[in-house]
């Protein structure tokens, strides 16, 4: 972990109450991805944690949903600078991926997926994804995906585009060596449930620290009490107690 | 050159800044950041006689100027406490630390801190009897004379080292309550433990946290708990080492002023993880400003006349 200040680039909307912010600063914390950043904002206590959706050596994307005051200020902000803690959380590991391992995002959970998807390319796999939202004007990164070169399912609840239903009825008949999920919980719960392989979760809980300290974001699994922080946000499927 | 070494009990420490319980694990992840001897010393995660998972999440909520917590004491056990986390933490803390007990009966106090008591890296033991997150006992001990008394004099007696009574704000007189301590033998005083607050959720109507009310903490209750620094120290002799919203080096001068031998730094931690460290180093340049050569000088300075 390491505090750095970002100067923001660019902040954008990129669908319904979504913005993807771009920020430039020294990012050599970050050492795997589904990591997460946590955020001083201006007149809150609290920082905010949001997961990085891609970084090179001098630049983060983050993507995220205004769901509370902290995303709503983060999301005004045009330019000026961020306070940081990056680096923290244990991330996605690469090395179970086998060689078609399948990524399957939900809603802002999609995008910690994104760069994790770059890096299996990159290791020589052949990802596939499955990005699932509740409408069409909810939609994000589908392009980025596709422009990757890998298969992009969309699913949206009301059918309004791609396949109708959830990110579980898309999995149905995909075939696959292991995945990478993240998402609301009752859909993590679902592909649990869904999926035939070994896979890796990535969590979400309101943290205080963010990075160990406070004991706020404990949950239970099989192999003991884990931080979502620090020990996770992701956690393997074997391991987990819902 | 400024003097910033105070004492406690005998125990002497280069400076009065200590990182407060539940808010600095045991060390470890902030001694991957910084050089934690700098510290006056430090005060590990609340230690319960078994171990304690806690309360349901989310047991965290913002306010304005701080936050809630509910964790509820999750804690791994005295035994591991003593076989592993206080071996490790002598490979990267080299000074003694303030052990924080809870428990939820007079013998389980008791029987923590007889543990504890035999540990040689532990310099002072602060006994918590103010958790506001857990039921049956933490602050059911706090709030009452008689029993504050009670768990004060079991553990002195199966005890060597300084005992500190941890204290809790949600009384009606915490003077009484430290007054209590100190007839019953404590050596000294630590407080304010949380206050009891809570938040709810406008969209789903709902607590925030699980438990539904928790310990409010954060720069926003520094003014409450100098307050009780400043009417405890009228009333006893003992040291206090006082707590609550400290965030600045201008703040452990005020907090000292009003009476306190040292000062613990809580929530601070968990939004800047090197609050403690920049206190420490603000702090030289805030005595200067404020002429003061020796921090012992200025303990319950604004009693005076």
């Amino acid at each position: 972990m390491e505090r750095v200040v970002f100067k923001i680039k660019n902040n954008i909307k990129i669908a319904k109450n979504v913005y993807e912010m771009t920020l430039e600063g020294n990012t050599s914390a970050i050492t795997k991805s589904g990591q997460f950043v946590n955020i001083l904002i201006e007149g809150l206590y609290l920082r905010r944690p949001i997961s990085v959706c891609d970084y090179d050596s001098n630049s983060l994307t983050l993507v995220y949903k205004v769901v509370g005051k902290g995303t709503e200020v983060l999301s005004k902000m045009q330019e000026g600078e961020l306070d940081v803690l990056v680096g923290l959380g244990n991330g996605y590991d690469t090395s179970f991926a086998g060689q078609r391992p399948m990524l399957i995002g939900g809603g802002v959970g999609v995008p910690p997926l994104y760069n994790l998807c770059k890096k299996l390319i990159a290791e020589g796999k052949k990802p596939s994804v499955i990005l699932g939202f509740n409408c069409k004007d909810e939609i994000f990164y589908e392009e980025e995906f596709k422009k990757l070169g890998v298969e992009v399912y969309v699913t949206t609840v009301n059918g309004e585009y791609g396949i109708k239903g959830f990110v579980t009825d898309a999995l149905k008949d995909k075939d696959y060596t292991y995945f990478y999920t993240c998402g609301p919980e009752p859909m993590l719960k679902a592909v649990y449930n869904a999926t035939k392989t070994s896979g890796q979760f990535s969590f979400e809980e309101r943290m205080g620290c963010g990075f160990g300290a406070c004991m706020g974001c404990s949950c239970k699994t099989k192999y003991g009490n884990k931080r979502i922080c620090k020990d996770g946000p992701v956690l393997v499927k074997e391991e987990i107690v819902w | 050159m400024v003097d910033t070494k105070v004492t406690l009990s005998g125990w002497e420490l280069d400076n009065p800044v200590i990182p407060a319980s539940g808010t600095f694990g045991f060390g470890k992840e902030f001694a991957e950041l910084y050089d934690i001897n700098m510290l006056g010393t430090f005060s590990f995660k609340g230690t319960t006689l078994n171990e304690r998972f806690g309360n349901e999440t989310p047991r965290i909520a913002e306010c304005t100027a701080g936050m809630i917590n509910s964790v509820g004491l999750q804690n791994p056990g005295v035994e591991h406490v003593v076989k592993y986390e206080l071996q490790e933490m002598k490979k990267y803390f080299h000074k003694k630390v303030i052990a924080n007990v809870s428990g939820f009966s007079i013998d389980e106090y008791k029987q923590t801190c007889e543990i504890i008591d035999k540990q040689d890296n532990v310099g002072i033991i602060e006994v918590n009897i103010s958790c506001p997150n857990v039921h049956n006992g933490g602050m059911a001990f706090g709030t009452d004379t008689k029993n504050a008394a009670e768990v004060t004099k079991a553990v002195k007696a199966v005890t060597t080292k300084p005992v500190y009574i941890k204290l809790s704000p949600n009384v009606t007189s915490i003077v009484d309550i430290a007054k209590a301590c100190e007839d019953a033998g404590a050596d000294g005083l630590s407080l304010i433990n949380t206050i009891l607050g809570m938040r709810i959720d406008l969209n789903k109507k709902k607590p925030v946290v699980a438990n539904k009310m928790g310990g409010f903490s954060g720069p926003a209750i520094f003014p409450v708990a100098l307050r009780m620094v400043y009417q405890v120290y009228e009333a006893v002799k003992i040291p206090i080492i006082g707590m609550g919203g400290v965030s600045s080096a201008d703040d452990v001068i005020e907090m000292m002023l009003a009476g306190a031998t040292a000062v613990q730094v809580g929530a601070a931690n968990l939004v800047n993880p090197y609050a403690c460290k920049e206190i420490i180093e603000n702090l030289e340049g805030s005595m200067k400003k404020y002429g003061i050569s020796s921090l012992k000088d200025i303990i319950g300075g604004a009693h005076n006349g």
